[in-house]
C-alpha cells in the first residue's frame, strides 16, 4: 500500500499539537531557524553567492534526494545559486510545509506526488507555476494531476501506477478479463505448480481500495464525477452508484464467501513475498516492487489490467513533481530553477536514472521505455486517472476501505453496506 | 535474634523514598564555606557558554525580527544569570535547569494546546488573514487562454527596472511597473532574435535579476487597454506570460470578487471567504472560535454513540495493563530475587528485552504475527487454525491486552526488581522466626513495603496506558470497526487514538483545534484519577510509619 498511505492518514506518531509546537519551537528557538531564513536585505548582486544570500532550499526524501543532485549542481554551477537539499521524512514532511510555510521557515520547494496539492492549495502554501509551452513536453496525463482549480501548481517528474504482473515462467501467455486471470490462475494452481491463482496486498485492518480501483473502474464506477474542465468535483460523488454495487457484489463473490481469489489476510508484504517464491501467477501491484522481484530472479511480463466489466481498467495515476512555496523569499529563482531547469530533457534523464521512477517528460520517457517494463507500465498508465486530489478524498478512503473490507470478508451485504458507505463519506464531505 | 521495634523503624527510614534525601541534601551543601577555586571557574566557564549561545540566539532574534521572542529570551538570560551569580539560593540554583526545561517542554506545550483549543487552526485554516489574501491573490493568476510566451530581458534604467518582451513573432516591446507597454524599434537582438538591450538602459544578468527578484516580480505591464487580455509578467526573469486575476481583492470592502461571474466573496466570520449562496474560498485562515471545540467534543452525534463504549475500553485497558503488568512483573521480579538461583543475570537481561524494542515496531511485528491465515501464532502453533485474534471485536481487545503485558512487563519487573533488593533481609528473616510463611512474608510485610515505593509508578504506568497510542494504532488500528457509526471507531479504539482518528483521520482535513479540545479533556480526566491516586498512595505511607 503505497500510495494510498499519502493520501490517507499517515502513520506516525505526531499526535496533535506536537506538528504546531515543532513550528512554534522552531520560533522560540530560533537560533537554528534563523539559519534557514535569507537575509531580508538585498545584497549587492557581485556577492550574491559568496554571501550566501541566495539559496534555494529544497525538502525532499531521502529516496530521492540523490536523483537530484546533479541538476542542483548544474544550476549552481551556471548561476551561482545553491539548491540546498534537505532530507525529510517522507510521512512527515507534507504536514511539516503546511505548518512551517506561513512561519516563513519553510523550504522554496518541495517534492512529493500530486496528490497533496489540494491540501496545499487549501491551505494557501504553494504558488502555482506557469510551464507556458513546456507543458506540452510532458505527459497530457501528468500535467493534468498537477492541475488544480484551473491552474498548474507543480512541475511533473514522475509518473507512476500499478499493473498486472505476471510470473512467465508459471503462465507464458497474456489474458485480458479478470474471470480469465483468475481462471488461468486456477489451472496453474490446480496443476501444483502454484498456490494462489491471483495475488494483491489487502491490508487486514482497512482493505486495499487503491490496488482494486481499475477492477472497480472496469465496471463503470469511479469516486468522484469531473466537471467540464475534467477535474474532480467534489460535488459529484458518484461511488454510490448502481456501478458501485454491482462491483460490491462482485467483492463478495471474490472474497471468503466466495472463490477466495482476494484474501484480505494476505498484506502487501506477504503477497510479494509469497510472488517471490513463485506461489502465485499474477501479482497485482506497482513499479515499486519490481527491482526486488528482478533480483529474485522472477522473470517477468507486465500485463494490461484485467478488466471485470465492459470498461477500461483503469488505475490512479500518481505524479510526482516539484512545488513553491507560496512564500518563498527566493520565487524567482526558484521558478528558475523549477521551470528552466528541472523541465529539461538531462535533469529528468539523470532522475529516472537514478531514481527509477518513470519519467514524465515525454522525451524522457521515450528513453527510459526501451526497457519493456517502463514502457508496459507507462501504457497502462496512459488509461489511468489521477488520484483525486482534492481535499475531500481524505473523507473517501476509511469508509471506502473498510467496506470493502466487510464485503470481501463477506460480512456485509453489497447492497446495504456499499449505499451506506456512500452515504458516509458525502456526510463527511458536506460537514 | 531478636527484633527491637526501632531497628525496623531505621530500616524503614533508610530504604523510605527519595524525596526526604532530596531534600536533606542542600541543607548539607549550605555548611559548606566559600567556592573552591575550581569550583568558581566551572561556573564561570559553564555561565560564559551559556551566555555565549544566549547571545548568538538573540542576535538571530534580532535578525529575525522577533521582539516578542528576544525580550523574554533576555529575560531569561538575565534571570539565569542572577541566580548563578548570586550568594546563597541553593535550591534555586539545582532547580534552574530542570525548570527552564519543563517550561520550554512542557509547560508551553500544554499551554500552546490550550491556545489550540480555542482557534480553528487546521486544514484551510492554517494562517492569518493577510496570509490567506495574499495566497488567494497568488492563485487567482492565471494566465491568459492561448495568450502568446514573451521571451523577456530585464533592463534597469537610474534604479528603474523595466522588461524587454520579444513575441513570438519577432515584435519587440518594453514597459515598466509604471511605464504602459510600448514599441522597441532599437533594441539588440541575440542570434535567436530575442531582443536582449536597448540603448541607454542596463540589461541585467541573472545575479542581478536575482539580487531584486521581489521588484521584477511585481511589475505587472497591462498587454493592451483591454484587461481582458491581462498583463504580462516574468515569473522567471526570462519569459512573460499575459496573467490576469480570476479574483479581485478589494481592501477598502474586504471582499473577493470573482472576474467572470461577479460572486463576491466576504469574511463569513468563520475564518474563510464566502459568497452568499455559502460557497467559499479554499484557502481560509485561522481565527479564535471560542468554546466551540469543546461543544462539538460534546455534541456530535456520529462521536457521542461510540464515545461511552471508548470511555469504558480505555479505563478497562489501561486499569487491567497496569495490573496484569505489576502482576507478571512482580512475580518475575521474585522468583529471579532468589540467592540460590543460577544464571540470574541472564534470564533478568532475557526479560528486559522487550521493553529494549521500541514499541511501534512490536505492535507491527505482533500484528504479523496474529494474522489470521499466516501469523505464526495460528500457523505454527494452533495447527493452521484460522483464528481472528486482531478481527473478532472480543478477541482483538485481548490480543491488545496480551501484547501490552509482553510490551510493560519488563518496566514493572525492573522497578519491582530494584524496590525488592532494596528491602532488607532481616525483615524476611524476622517475619521467618515469628512463624510467618512465605506467602505471608509477601502478602504483609513486601508488598506494602513495595507499593510505597511503587504506587506512584503505578499510577504513572496508568495515565501512560491511558494514552498508549502506539501499541493500538500499530496492532489494531482500533478496528474492528463498530457497525453502527459512520466515524472509522471500533472495539479497541482507546481516546487517544480516537482523537487522532476524529481529528485528523477522517472528514476533508486535519483539525488542529478539536484535536487539542479533545487532548484537553483527555488530560483532565487522567490528571483527575491520578490526583485520587496519588492522595490514596500518601494514606498508605502514612500507615506504614
Amino acid at each position: 500500500m503505497k500510495l494510498p498511505n499519502i493520501s490517507a492518514t499517515p502513520v506516525s506518531r505526531r499526535v496533535f499539537a506536537m506538528g504546531a509546537f515543532s513550528a512554534v519551537t522552531a520560533v522560540a528557538l530560533s537560533a537554528c531557524g534563523a539559519d534557514n531564513k535569507p537575509a531580508t536585505s538585498s545584497p549587492k548582486p557581485s556577492d550574491l553567492a559568496a554571501g550566501g544570500a541566495s539559496t534555494i532550499t529544497m525538502w525532499v526524501d531521502a529516496e530521492r534526494a540523490p536523483a537530484l543532485k546533479d541538476i542542483a549542481a548544474k544550476f549552481k554551477a551556471e548561476t551561482g545559486i545553491e539548491v540546498k537539499l534537505v532530507v525529510k521524512d517522507f510521512s512527515a514532511v507534507r504536514d511539516d510545509f503546511i505548518t512551517q510555510v506561513p512561519t516563513g521557515k519553510g523550504p522554496d520547494l518541495i517534492v512529493g506526488p500530486h496528490d497533496w496539492v489540494g491540501k496545499f492549495v487549501q491551505n494557501g502554501v504553494i504558488a502555482p507555476v506557469e510551464l507556458g509551452d513546456k507543458a506540452t513536453a510532458f505527459t497530457a496525463t501528468s500535467i493534468r494531476a498537477m492541475t488544480y482549480d484551473g491552474a498548474t501548481y507543480g512541475v511533473p517528474y514522475s509518473v507512476e501506477n500499478i499493473a498486472l504482473l505476471r510470473n512467465k515462467a508459471l503462465l507464458p501467455a497474456a489474458v485480458t478479463t479478470f474471470d480469465e486471470v483468475v481462471a488461468a490462475g486456477k489451472g496453474v494452481v490446480d496443476a501444483g505448480k502454484a498456490q494462489y491463482a491471483f495475488l494483491v496486498g489487502l491490508d487486514p485492518k482497512q482493505g486495499d481500495p487503491y490496488h482494486l480501483y481499475p477492477l472497480q473502474t472496469s465496471m463503470g464506477s469511479a469516486v468522484f464525477g469531473t466537471d467540464a474542465q475534467g477535474e474532480y468535483d467534489p460535488k459529484q460523488l458518484v461511488i454510490g452508484g448502481p456501478e458501485g454495487i454491482a462491483f460490491a457484489k462482485k467483492l463478495v463473490e471474490w472474497g471468503d464467501t466466495g472463490s477466495k481469489v482476494l484474501n484480505s489476510n494476505i498484506t502487501g508484504d506477504i503477497a510479494k513475498e509469497e510472488f517471490k517464491n513463485g506461489k502465485s501467477p499474477y501479482y497485482l501491484t506497482g513499479p515499486w516492487n519490481v527491482p526486488d522481484l528482478q533480483a529474485a530472479g522472477i522473470d517477468l511480463a507486465i500485463d494490461p489490467l484485467p478488466t471485470a466489466g465492459d470498461h477500461k481498467a483503469q488505475p490512479f495515476v500518481g505524479v510526482n513533481g516539484f512545488f513553491i512555496s507560496a512564500k518563498s523569499a527566493n520565487a524567482l529563482a526558484t521558478t528558475s530553477f523549477v521551470t528552466n531547469y528541472l523541465t529539461t530533457e538531462d535533469a529528468q534523464d539523470s532522475m529516472f536514472t537514478t531514481g527509477g521512477r518513470p519519467p514524465a517528460l515525454i522525451a524522457s520517457f521515450k528513453k527510459a521505455a526501451k526497457d519493456p517494463i517502463v514502457e508496459a507500465f507507462g501504457k497502462i498508465g496512459e488509461d489511468g486517472v489521477p488520484m483525486p486530489a482534492i481535499p475531500e478524498m481524505d473523507a473517501v478512503w476509511n469508509d471506502w476501505g473498510a467496506t470493502e473490507l466487510d464485503l470481501i470478508k463477506g460480512k456485509a451485504a453489497p447492497e446495504t453496506a456499499w449505499p451506506k458507505m456512500a452515504d458516509s463519506i458525502k456526510s463527511k464531505i458536506v460537514a | 535474634m531478636t527484633l527491637a521495634p526501632q531497628t525496623t523503624d531505621d530500616a524503614a527510614v533508610a530504604t523510605s523514598p527519595a524525596p526526604s534525601q532530596l531534600k536533606r541534601r542542600p541543607r548539607q551543601f549550605k555548611h559548606h564555606g566559600p567556592d573552591s577555586l575550581k569550583g568558581i571557574l566551572v561556573k564561570i566557564v559553564l555561565l560564559g557558554l551559556v551566555d555565549a549561545f544566549a547571545v548568538y540566539v538573540m542576535m538571530m532574534l534580532f535578525m529575525a525580527q522577533s521582539w516578542v521572542v528576544l525580550a523574554i529570551a533576555a529575560a531569561v538570560t538575565v534571570l539565569i544569570n542572577w541566580i548563578y551569580l548570586r550568594k546563597g539560593g541553593l535550591p534555586a540554583k539545582y532547580l534552574a535547569p530542570g525548570v527552564f526545561f519543563l517550561v520550554v517542554f512542557q509547560v508551553f506545550v500544554v499551554l500552546y494546546s490550550g491556545y489550540i483549543a480555542f482557534t480553528n487552526y487546521g486544514d484551510g485554516h492554517n494562517s492569518t488573514k493577510e496570509d490567506a489574501i495574499s495566497a488567494i491573490q497568488i492563485m487567482a493568476q492565471t494566465r491568459v487562454p492561448d495568450s502568446p510566451a514573451y521571451q523577456t530581458s530585464v533592463l534597469d534604467q537610474n534604479g528603474e527596472l523595466f522588461l524587454l518582451f520579444t513575441s513570438p513573432e519577432g515584435v519587440v516591446t518594453m514597459g515598466s511597473a509604471t511605464e504602459p507597454m510600448s514599441t522597441v524599434t532599437d533594441a539588440v537582438t541575440d542570434g535567436s532574435g530575442k531582443a536582449i538591450s536597448v540603448p541607454g538602459y542596463d540589461t541585467l544578468n541573472f545575479n542581478q535579476i536575482i539580487a531584486q527578484q521581489d521588484a521584477i516580480l511585481d511589475i505587472a505591464v497591462p498587454v493592451s487597454d483591454d484587461p481582458a487580455q491581462g498583463s504580462l509578467r516574468t515569473p522567471d526573469g526570462t519569459t512573460s506570460f499575459a496573467f490576469k486575476p480570476s479574483m479581485t481583492y478589494d481592501a477598502a470592502t474586504d471582499t473577493f470578487t470573482d472576474v467572470e461571474t461577479g460572486a463576491t466573496y466576504t469574511d463569513n466570520g468563520e475564518g474563510a471567504f464566502a459568497a452568499a449562496d455559502g460557497s467559499q474560498l479554499s484557502t481560509g485562515w485561522k481565527i479564535n472560535v471560542g468554546f466551540d471545540n469543546f461543544v462539538r467534543a460534546f455534541t456530535d452525534p456520529t462521536l457521542r454513540a461510540p464515545l461511552l463504549s471508548v470511555m469504558l475500553w480505555t479505563f478497562t485497558f489501561s486499569i487491567a495493563s497496569v495490573i496484569l503488568t505489576f502482576a507478571l512483573g512482580l512475580f518475575l521480579a521474585i522468583t529471579f530475587n532468589r540467592d540460590d538461583l543460577r544464571g540470574k543475570k541472564v534470564y533478568r537481561v532475557l526479560m528486559i528485552l522487550p521493553y529494549a524494542f521500541p514499541a511501534f515496531l512490536s505492535g507491527l511485528v505482533w500484528s504479523g504475527i496474529l494474522n489470521p491465515q499466516f501469523g505464526w501464532l495460528n500457523q505454527t502453533l494452533l495447527g493452521g487454525a484460522e483464528i481472528g485474534w486482531l478481527t473478532d471485536p472480543v478477541l482483538a481487545k485481548i490480543s491488545v491486552l496480551v501484547v501490552n503485558l509482553w510490551l510493560g512487563f519488563p518496566y514493572m519487573f525492573l522497578v519491582c526488581t530494584g524496590a525488592l533488593q532494596s528491602l532488607p533481609t532481616e525483615l524476611d528473616e524476622a517475619a521467618r522466626v515469628d512463624g510467618a510463611g512465605p506467602f505471608r512474608v509477601f502478602r504483609s510485610i513486601k508488598l506494602p513495603l513495595l507499593l510505597v515505593s511503587i504506587a506512584p509508578l503505578l499510577i504513572a504506568s496508568f495515565a501512560f496506558n491511558f494514552n498508549n497510542f502506539n501499541v493500538i494504532y500499530m496492532l489494531t488500528g482500533g478496528g474492528p470497526r463498530f457497525e453502527d457509526t459512520t466515524r472509522n471507531i471500533g472495539s479497541t479504539d482507546i481516546l487517544i487514538t480516537l482523537v487522532y482518528k476524529v481529528a485528523f483521520g477522517q472528514g476533508t482535513g486535519r483539525d488542529y483545534g478539536l484535536a487539542s479540545a479533545l487532548a484537553i479533556i483527555i488530560f483532565i480526566i487522567v490528571a483527575t484519577v491520578s490526583a485520587i491516586s496519588f492522595k490514596q498512595t500518601k494514606a498508605l505511607e502514612e500507615v506504614n510509619r
